[in-house]
């Protein structure tokens, strides 16, 4: 009996088939995914890295719901060019607390992982409300509606509630002050930003869309642009300590 | 003494128990739409409602005209064949392939001329474009994976589909699916992971369709009368077990409420790229590849009345297939903050991977050996067998961008666009079409209205994908050169906007090449329908039906 007449033991057996499957299609993923949990090489060791703030992660719930991962990459690669265009290339840790991931895999526009304080809030609010008024040449659709549309923030706190519950290190303290702190970070000089920074160091605290009346979508959307990749300070952060 | 012979009819488990899970689940959504967060989120609840609804009224309807007994499983000795629900995803494959290439050349368009976003959020760049892509891979691709393997287990089994609602809930069930996701996009309703954008109620419930799929696809296979089970249901049981685990690996997610159409994905950073480009990149190995291979390995060696090249060649592409491709997910991630080891087998597993596409390919282009002549005169079978040809080449193409040194001038540039489409457009479309231009007469008996239209989409549509494919490389390249390009002083010699002027005339191009592709769609859409109306039945088979294997 050849080898290939054992074959048929699949061929005549769907659960067989089924099982032998299963154990094939398992084997690749295993060896790949399960030891980026456990191998402690995997996300460097850096300082700065702190949770989004409210209002950070308000805005990055935007940028998730309009899709601008089809356009915009959030990960420099540590090639020549792209560290001279974009800056410092890009750590595991610096997306560590991004549920989902938002690193991308075109780039119709530029990188964004280190835009953030690049800009002038009001550059960020033209651009959206028209690309084009900016950056003649720009393909980028208008985001004009974003300045328009008010926040949704009554229920933040559950968003909060739901990234600690997954893992982000969010305390009982900037739960309870979800909403407060929305209010805090779109205020220009509130008498309540020295609590606001105790809670997210480095965080920017003022109106971004130049529109101090209200809370908008734009205002979330470039509280979040103007934090990518300010986090950690490159300037003390040593490459060596961290190769892998 | 006659009465005691009529069976008392009665409904069965499996209609009661359907009905009931349809009427709870009509109670919760319409709490749901009541209490949503979002005007969006209430839309879905209130569809779900009235899809509940619907269906408890169709099971209810359908047992008053049904007969007493269930469908004989054979008539004279002969399977009897349920062919309604493969109809029904025959059609709706159409009608979503040609709705998926119209949104994505409207979005081509919007990349050359971005006015066309006309400032509406509904159909701005980045929520259409999920809408394309999940229309062309799920809606076309997914229906044409149902209907043929409905047809084809059948068919190689020489046994009725399992189950007698089931069938029915898969393909219902699955168009839903592509409903609430579709709609989702448009509303901003997206967790913004490629290819896996569908919200946590929309993953949910697909996962429960696609479970039910598997179930009826396997029991199926149980009932064959054929003691061995045919190459192709390996490929589609392949395909349909393995986008399972894929599906449950790369969702869990935590609702921020059940009132809320938001959620977290639990994977982070690192992590999450590596789980979403495991299953990114196989969806394209188990559904675009794994499932329309099984298209190939049926439906070639009908059309060309041929048995397939090599039964031990299948054996190995199967297996090495399937065994290779799980491997090449990071090749998405190079010279990206996933740790270099990770790289470097996504890589060493993608060139090897090279092996058994072509085994795969010299397989089905080989099974014409002794009927080369058909090429001139069938255009179905040239449309097929041109397709195995694009296989051929994007699986040399794809090993090659994922060498790292090739992928640090592809990644991030329409070089990848290109790749996906030849792989998408030739490979995937045209095994499709043929496939539809078989199923459709076969299903309705009615010859095919018109060979000379097939001729007609084969010859526009091969100019539109070598425009798209050719425009795209160019453009892909260009950029990649551009972006590192260096003045003599040392110098970043373009900044990014230029390149992105640069890319323009491409655009256009690509633009044409896809509309090229959606003309061809919609002549076969019109021959087919011409077909299914037609009054004339098709020439009786061969008295002697050959089994494909």
């Amino acid at each position: 009996m050849s080898l290939w007449q054992k074959h048929a033991i699949f061929e005549k057996n769907s659960i067989v088939l089924v099982i032998g499957i299963l154990i094939v299609v398992a084997i690749g993923g295993l060896v790949e995914i399960v030891p980026l949990f456990y191998l402690k090489n995997t996300i460097e060791k850096v300082d700065g890295m702190r949770p989004y703030t409210p209002l950070e992660l308000a805005g990055r719930d935007i940028y998730v719901r309009e899709g601008c991962y089809l356009c915009h990459s959030q990960m420099i690669r540590p090639l020549r060019d792209e560290v001279e265009r974009y800056g410092h290339y890009s750590l595991a840790a610096e997306s560590m607390y991004d549920h989902p991931f938002q690193w991308g895999s075109k780039r119709t526009g530029p990188d964004l992982a280190r835009v953030g304080a690049k800009y002038s809030d009001d550059w960020h609010r033209d651009h959206l409300r028209d690309p084009r008024s900016v950056v003649p040449g720009s393909v980028m659709p208008t985001y004009g509606f974003l300045e328009e549309t008010d926040l949704d923030y009554s229920h933040i706190d559950q968003n909060l509630k739901v990234q600690a519950a997954i893992g982000t290190p969010y305390t009982r303290e900037q739960i309870e002050n979800a909403q407060k702190d929305i209010v805090t970070q779109t205020t220009t000089d509130s008498p309540d930003a020295g609590d606001l920074a105790k809670r997210y160091p480095k965080v920017n605290a003022r109106d971004f869309d130049g529109n101090p009346k209200r809370i908008t979508e734009a205002d979330a959307l470039i509280a979040y642009l103007q934090t990518l990749g300010t986090f950690v300070d490159f300037k003390l952060y040593d490459d060596k300590a961290n190769i892998r | 003494m006659a009465n005691a012979l009529v069976p008392t009819k009665r409904m069965t488990i499996g209609e009661g128990g359907t009905a009931l899970a349809f009427v709870a689940l009509a109670f919760l959504t319409i709490v749901i739409a009541a209490k949503a967060y979002t005007p969006g989120y209430a839309f879905h609840a209130y569809l779900f409602c009235a899809m509940s609804v619907a269906a408890v009224f169709i099971i209810f309807n359908r047992y008053f005209e049904r007969p007493a007994e269930r469908p004989p499983l054979t008539i004279d000795g002969k399977p009897n064949y349920n062919m309604g629900p493969v109809k029904f995803s025959s059609i709706a494959a159409m009608f979503w392939g040609i709705a998926g290439f119209t949104v994505g050349l409207y979005i081509a368009l919007e990349l050359a001329f971005p006015d066309l976003n006309l400032g509406l959020q509904w159909i701005e760049f980045g929520r259409l474009r999920p809408l394309h892509t999940s229309a062309v891979i799920f809606a076309f691709g997914g229906n044409v994976l149902i209907a043929s393997s409905f047809y084809v287990v059948q068919r190689t089994c020489r046994a009725r589909l399992a189950g007698d609602i089931s069938p029915w809930f898969v393909v219902l069930g699955y168009n839903f699916f592509i409903v609430i996701a579709g709609t989702g996009y448009l509303l901003g309703i997206t967790q913004s992971k490629e290819y896996a954008e569908p919200e946590w109620y929309a993953d949910l419930w697909l996962t429960v369709v696609w479970v039910v799929y598997l179930l009826v696809f396997l029991a199926t296979i149980m009932r064959r009368v054929e003691p061995h089970i045919y190459v192709a249901n390996w490929f589609y049981l392949a395909f349909i077990i393995t986008i399972a685990v894929l599906h449950l690996g790369n969702n869990p997610a935590v609702p921020v409420s059940i009132f809320s159409p938001k959620s977290y994905i639990v994977w982070s950073g690192v992590q999450d790229a590596m789980v979403q480009w495991w299953y990114g990149h196989n969806a394209v190995g188990f559904f675009l590849t794994a499932g329309f291979l099984a298209i190939m390995y049926y439906f070639i060696p009908k059309r060309a009345d041929r048995p397939i090249y090599s039964y031990r060649l299948s054996i190995i592409h199967f297996w090495a297939l399937i065994f290779l491709y799980i491997w090449a997910g990071p090749h998405h991630l190079h010279y990206t903050a996933l740790p270099d080891w990770a790289q470097t087998l996504g890589m060493t597993f993608s060139i090897m991977l090279w092996m058994p596409s072509w085994g795969g390919m010299i397989n089905g282009i080989m099974t014409l050996s002794g009927a080369w002549d058909k090429l001139r005169t069938d255009p179905v079978l040239r449309m097929m067998v041109v397709s195995v040809a694009f296989y051929g080449m994007s699986t040399f193409e794809g090993p090659m961008m994922s060498v790292k040194i090739v992928n640090s001038l592809s990644h991030y540039t329409d070089w990848t666009i290109g790749h996906v489409h030849s792989g998408a457009l030739g490979w995937v479309g045209y095994v499709s079409f043929g496939a539809l231009y078989c199923l459709v007469p076969w299903l309705w008996n009615r010859p095919l209205y018109s060979l000379k239209l097939v001729n007609w989409h084969f010859w526009i549509s091969t100019i539109g994908i070598v425009l798209y494919i050719t425009a795209m490389w160019v453009s892909g390249i260009l950029q990649g050169l551009m972006w590192r390009a260096y003045t003599s002083l040392g110098f970043l010699e373009y900044s990014f906007v230029e390149t992105v002027e640069a890319m323009h005339p491409f655009y256009v191009i690509r633009a044409l090449g896809g509309f090229l592709f959606l003309v061809g769609a919609l002549l076969m859409a019109f021959n087919l329908w011409k077909t299914v109306i037609s009054a004339e039945e098709a020439a009786p088979e061969r008295a002697v039906l050959v089994p494909a294997e």
